[in-house]
């Protein structure tokens, strides 16, 4: 059955989707926990550290965690693994070009392949900034509130944060309802729906994680 | 020389094969004495099919469920995309559904009336009983009829019959039948047991021995010319109603398969028995291509008008009722806009005829749905009729909804074609032809809804009993061979008929040759014929045909995808087919069904029969190309059904 | 109307392709964009060119075998089959765009003519309900609600022209393969071959090199008989069942 899934452009596509919504699920809560920034340092480090100790005494420190990140980073692989070898695909089966081009094509198309791609070099940066700290001068491994304070002070800090925040929202638009397609929960009756719920998502989610930059560049959070 | 009308009458043709006896029992009686080829045995039989609408789709799938080696053909890119797909109005089967009163006795009845008794009882029996399992068949297809809300099966009454007993799939039953019989093919295909050439044209029928053995066929992207073999031959390429130039086959449909079979030994019967449909778009201009049908079932809820007064150029919605005459209505009281197609089409060229034609030309009637929407709501009439009113709007710019159809008559479909007995078998042995290559149960005018029925129940149930005795009774061949001097020669005059259209370099396109022989036809052998405009066709043909070798101009090559060429090979034919049509007409000088000669009518200008002297199938042997071909007679015999003059007023 | 054509030229499937530049003159809006070329391919026969090659049959919207792309929109820009284009959808001295199908599934024969053979062999990967002639019970022993019967039949009106392969950016097949699947899976004749079908169907539709879908929708808005996009989510669903069934089997 894997390899069925897996050899199938129709199985690629679920692959897509069901790692699309774990990362989705995933994003809904990092954009909340991350919201926890505005009621101090305080709070958002004890955050930050609990996230350690989530599940214990069952679950040795840290244990749960790295369940999450070799989830995630499956779920990732996944994704885009899916996502390069469908695209690859799609290339070929349209190897040349019409003549008389329309504009309007393949706008979403467009966007989830350019802002797929935005998203994957976003999280490596995101990830050696504020998790390993390896391009992050200064970093204090266990202060996270002070190296976001310091991430958003820079400006390119904000400029890669921000941008690829909005590629988020544009992804998840249309990829929650594309992934509803996939699962095939779609219908004529529900599609306004679904449609409504992944604007209401993207919207969230943009404006949930753009808030901490915009917080400390104006100082709410500082 | 002798002229072409010098026709010599040769010796009788007889059917032989369909059993006497209760009419009733024939057909089961005809499956029992037919020889069977052993199961084991099937897979070394060989047989060629010529064409993939419902006859040939539904042949070649049964044939191959059977166990035969299938070797099939079509012109078309797909086999999915054969004609029958163009079909609109539904299908009959005397299911009786309705409990009105239907019956396979009525259906037979109908149809041989309907026929204008110039077909064969044995086969429209035959016809009719079949057609209750070709119901049971499709839907078990998948093909999704109407259905009621209860799940079971809608049916409608269709073109001046007056059970309801046409089964239909909205406005496109043929293309879901075809569907059908394309899927069940398709299983085939994949199972290995059909061998599909797909953009491949029949060019030449193999004779050998007196049998037929094989084709030649060109493959239409390379242009390579091949043979193929087999221990049977079945043509299920359709009618020739293409020899007018504009009727509503499709482009491509062509004569080529049956023309070259009658050259090569197959009678060809009754040439002139061409139904013009009465309701199908005008033509715009002298750029039209084609005519495009609107459904018969139209006729069940518009009516048919034109205006009282001569040269009535008033917009249709500013003449008021009682300037209006709806002559169906009026002439026919009791089928009023129902009745059968020859009589409708004739109506409207006669009222047409006294100036009363309305549309640019002249050349056109209302047909006006304000009535029914006003009883049906137009929701109603939206739902039953949409997409045609859609079609309709797409193709005139006019909204059918505010303003009357305007249609006029058009070739529709040829009820002759080459003569088979109840097997199905053409004069030359081994050559079968089904659906509407053959001439065989609609007589001389076929009933709406039936040409579905006759392609299904030929190639479904008919021709796969039939041809087993044909091939149980003549086991071993000798293997043939390119290297045979029959073949040889088949494919030398091939290649020669090829590379002569290619070398003439003339100045004149094959459309304009085509379209001038259609307009002559059209006008001379058309909805009605007279002696003098059928002997004026005659000396003109010729004429055309020598011109056509003179002046004829293709331009590529012949190794390589070719449409002109095609197209010029098809039109070669239909110059020589032309002048039997005329033939035919002329020698048939009594008026039946389609063919109605101006010459044979009653007092009241209705069709006049002559059952003595013309009560029989007229069965035609090529001599060569412009001499004088040989008539051959099937004296039809009525024992359930005894000609009377039609009458539907 | 007066027009400028610049049509795809390719002498075969080999050879490369150019855009030619043609004027015809005296166009009548009420020709078809089909008779509208046959105007022009009877004054390449008689100047002694090649005439331009492109597929049609039918002339009635029903057969599917027309297929050009014109101004960069399949079957142009009303949502119909070529043939039942008028040429009273463009201006006088307009200059038309006229493309073949493109998709590396549907190779180039000639000028338009594309070969689209894949597409029958999705349909003998099991596009069909096995039911050999003669075994088929009474046709009223098995009642079909009406809205099953309907959506059945809103899907088998596919005409299998392959306008939605032409206008996918990604060159799939899904609307076709979805359209047929649905039409046989929904009705109860169709049970028992449901999860092969769509499971063959699907694998032999990849296996042609067709692309996959990303909904972008184009498809469905190029289709001329309406199949609509939500299609290919019943597809997918059909999929998954199926692919879980299987698996336990």
């Amino acid at each position: 059955m894997a390899r069925t899934v897996w050899d199938s452009t129709v199985g690629k596509k679920t692959v897509m989707a069901v790692s699309g919504l774990i990362m989705l699920l995933y994003l809904v809560v990092h954009m909340i926990g991350n919201l926890k920034i505005f009621f101090g340092a305080g709070e958002f480090d004890h955050y930050a550290h609990w996230l350690r100790t989530v599940g214990e005494p069952f679950m040795h420190y840290e244990w749960t965690l790295w369940l999450v990140r070799v989830v995630l980073v499956a779920a990732v692989v996944a994704h885009a693994v899916s996502a390069y070898q469908l695209s690859r695909r799609d290339i070929r089966a349209r190897p040349s070009k019409y003549v008389h081009k329309k504009p309007r094509a393949s706008y979403a198309t467009r966007t989830m392949r350019w802002g797929g791609i935005i998203l994957g070099l976003f999280i490596v940066w995101h990830i050696l900034d504020l998790t390993t700290g390896t391009v992050h001068p200064g970093f204090r491994p266990g202060h996270p509130y002070q190296n976001v304070v310091d991430t958003f002070s820079t400006w390119y800090g904000n400029v890669i944060y921000i941008v690829a925040m909005l590629a988020l929202g544009l992804h998840v638009r249309h990829g929650f309802w594309s992934a509803a397609q996939t699962l095939g929960v779609g219908s004529r009756r529900r599609d306004r729906a679904l449609k409504t719920v992944a604007d209401v998502l993207a919207l969230l989610l943009t404006a949930g994680f753009i808030a901490v930059p915009v917080g400390v560049m104006t100082g709410v959070v500082s | 020389m002798t002229s072409y009308a010098d026709y010599a009458t040769g010796e009788p043709v007889a059917d032989t094969k369909a059993p006497s006896g209760p009419i009733d029992e024939r057909w089961d009686k005809r499956r029992f004495e037919a020889k069977l080829v052993n199961p084991a045995n099937r897979r070394k039989h060989t047989v060629i099919v010529v064409g993939t609408g419902l006859a040939g789709g539904s042949a070649g799938a049964t044939l191959a469920e059977q166990g035969y080696h299938v070797v099939q053909f079509c012109y078309q890119d797909s086999p999915r995309r054969a004609h029958s797909i163009a079909a609109q109005g539904g299908i009959n089967a005397a299911k009786n559904y309705r409990n009105d009163g239907d019956s396979i006795h009525r259906l037979f009845y109908d149809t041989v009336k309907g026929g204008d008794f110039r077909a064969r009882e044995s086969n429209v029996h035959r016809l009719a009983q079949i057609s209750v399992e070709i119901i049971d068949q499709c839907v078990a297809q998948g093909v999704p009829f109407a259905r009621e809300y209860g799940g079971l099966l809608d049916t409608r009454s269709f073109g001046g019959v007056q059970v309801s007993r046409t089964f239909y799939a909205r406005g496109q039953t043929g293309q879901q039948l075809l569907l059908g019989a394309y899927q069940a093919l398709s299983r085939q295909i994949a199972a290995g047991n059909v061998e599909m050439h797909p953009r491949t044209e029949m060019l030449d029928l193999i004779v050998v021995d007196g049998r037929a053995r094989g084709i030649v066929a060109r493959d239409l992207v390379t242009g390579r010319i091949d043979t193929y073999f087999a221990d049977a031959v079945v043509l299920a390429s359709g009618g020739y109603g293409n020899v007018f130039y504009l009727s509503t086959n499709a482009m491509n449909s062509n004569a080529t398969a049956v023309w070259r079979a009658h050259r090569r030994g197959a009678y060809f019967a009754n040439p002139c028995f061409t139904q013009i449909h009465p309701t199908c778009i005008p033509r715009t201009g002298d750029h039209q291509s084609k005519l495009t049908l609107m459904s018969e079932s139209l006729r069940n809820d518009g009516r048919i008008w034109v205006p009282r007064a001569k040269g009535d150029t008033r917009p249709p919605n500013e003449i008021p009722e009682d300037e209006r005459d709806y002559y169906l209505e009026r002439i026919y009281p009791s089928f009023g806009n129902l009745v059968p197609r020859d009589i409708a089409s004739r109506a409207a060229k006669n009222v047409c005829d006294e100036g009363r034609g309305v549309g640019p030309g002249g050349q056109g009637v209302y047909l006006d749905f304000a009535d029914a929407i006003r009883r049906m709501s137009r929701k109603a009439v939206e739902a039953k009729y949409g997409n045609l009113f859609d079609m309709y709007q797409r193709i005139t710019d006019e909204d059918p909804y505010e303003v009357p159809m305007r249609i006029y008559p058009a070739v529709h479909y040829t009820m002759g074609g080459l003569w088979v007995d109840y097997d199905l078998q053409t004069t030359v042995p081994g050559l079968f032809a089904i659906g509407e290559a053959n001439f065989s149960d609609h007589g001389a005018n076929r009933l709406g809804a039936s040409a579905l029925m006759q392609g299904l129940a030929d190639g479904y149930f008919v021709l796969p009993a039939t041809i087993n005795d044909y091939l149980a009774r003549n086991p071993h061949h000798d293997e043939v061979s390119d290297e045979h001097p029959v073949v040889q020669e088949v494919l030398a005059e091939t290649q020669d008929r090829l590379n002569l259209l290619l070398s003439v370099d003339g100045d004149r396109t094959p459309d304009s040759f085509h379209r001038e022989v259609g307009e002559l036809m059209w006008e001379f052998c058309g909805m009605a014929r007279t002696d003098s405009g059928l002997r004026k066709a005659l000396e003109r043909i010729p004429q055309i045909r020598e011109e056509f070798w003179r002046r004829i101009k293709v331009p590529g090559s012949g190794e390589e995808f070719n449409q002109s060429l095609e197209k010029a090979n098809r039109v070669v034919d239909y110059l020589e087919l032309a002048e039997l049509m005329c033939l035919d007409a002329l020698h048939r000088s009594e008026s039946c069904g389609g063919h109605f000669r101006e010459e044979s009518q009653t007092p009241d200008g209705e069709a006049a029969r002559k059952d003595e002297e013309f009560g029989y199938a007229a069965a035609w042997e090529f001599t060569g190309t412009g001499e004088a071909p040989v008539l051959h007679k099937e004296d039809l015999v009525f024992e359930y059904v005894h000609p009377t003059q039609r009458s539907y007023a | 109307m007066k027009l400028t054509l610049r049509v795809w030229r390719q002498k075969n499937a080999d050879a490369d392709g150019t855009m030619s530049t043609y004027e015809v003159d005296g166009i009548s809006p009420d020709m078809s964009f089909l008779e509208m070329l046959d105007t022009l391919n009877e004054e390449l026969i008689l100047r002694g060119e090649d005439p331009v090659a492109f597929d049609h049959d039918c002339r009635e919207g029903i057969c599917g075998a027309c297929s050009l792309v014109i101004n960069g929109d399949a079957h142009g820009p009303e949502r119909t089959t070529t043939c039942q284009l008028h040429m009273r959808s463009f201006k006088d001295g307009d200059t038309i765009d006229v493309e073949p199908w493109r998709a590396s599934a549907f190779p180039v024969i000639k000028d338009l003519v594309v070969d689209r053979s894949a597409f029958d062999r999705i349909i003998q990967a099991g596009g069909y309900i096995t039911a050999p002639t003669g075994a088929a019970p009474e046709a009223h022993a098995t009642p079909v609600p009406k809205p099953d019967a309907d959506f059945a039949f809103e899907h088998a009106e596919c005409i299998g022209c392959g306008a939605c392969v032409a206008a996918c950016p990604n060159g799939a097949a899904m609307l076709f393969t979805s359209a047929k699947i649905n039409h046989l899976n929904v009705l109860p004749q169709g049970a028992p071959e449901r999860e092969t079908r769509v499971l063959d169907m699907v694998e032999r539709m990849d296996e042609e090199g067709f692309g996959g879908c990303t909904l972008a929708g184009e498809c469905a808005t190029a289709c001329p008989k309406g199949i609509p996009l939500m299609s290919i989510t019943q597809m997918n669903k059909e999929w998954l069942r199926a692919t879980r069934r299987v698996g336990k089997r």
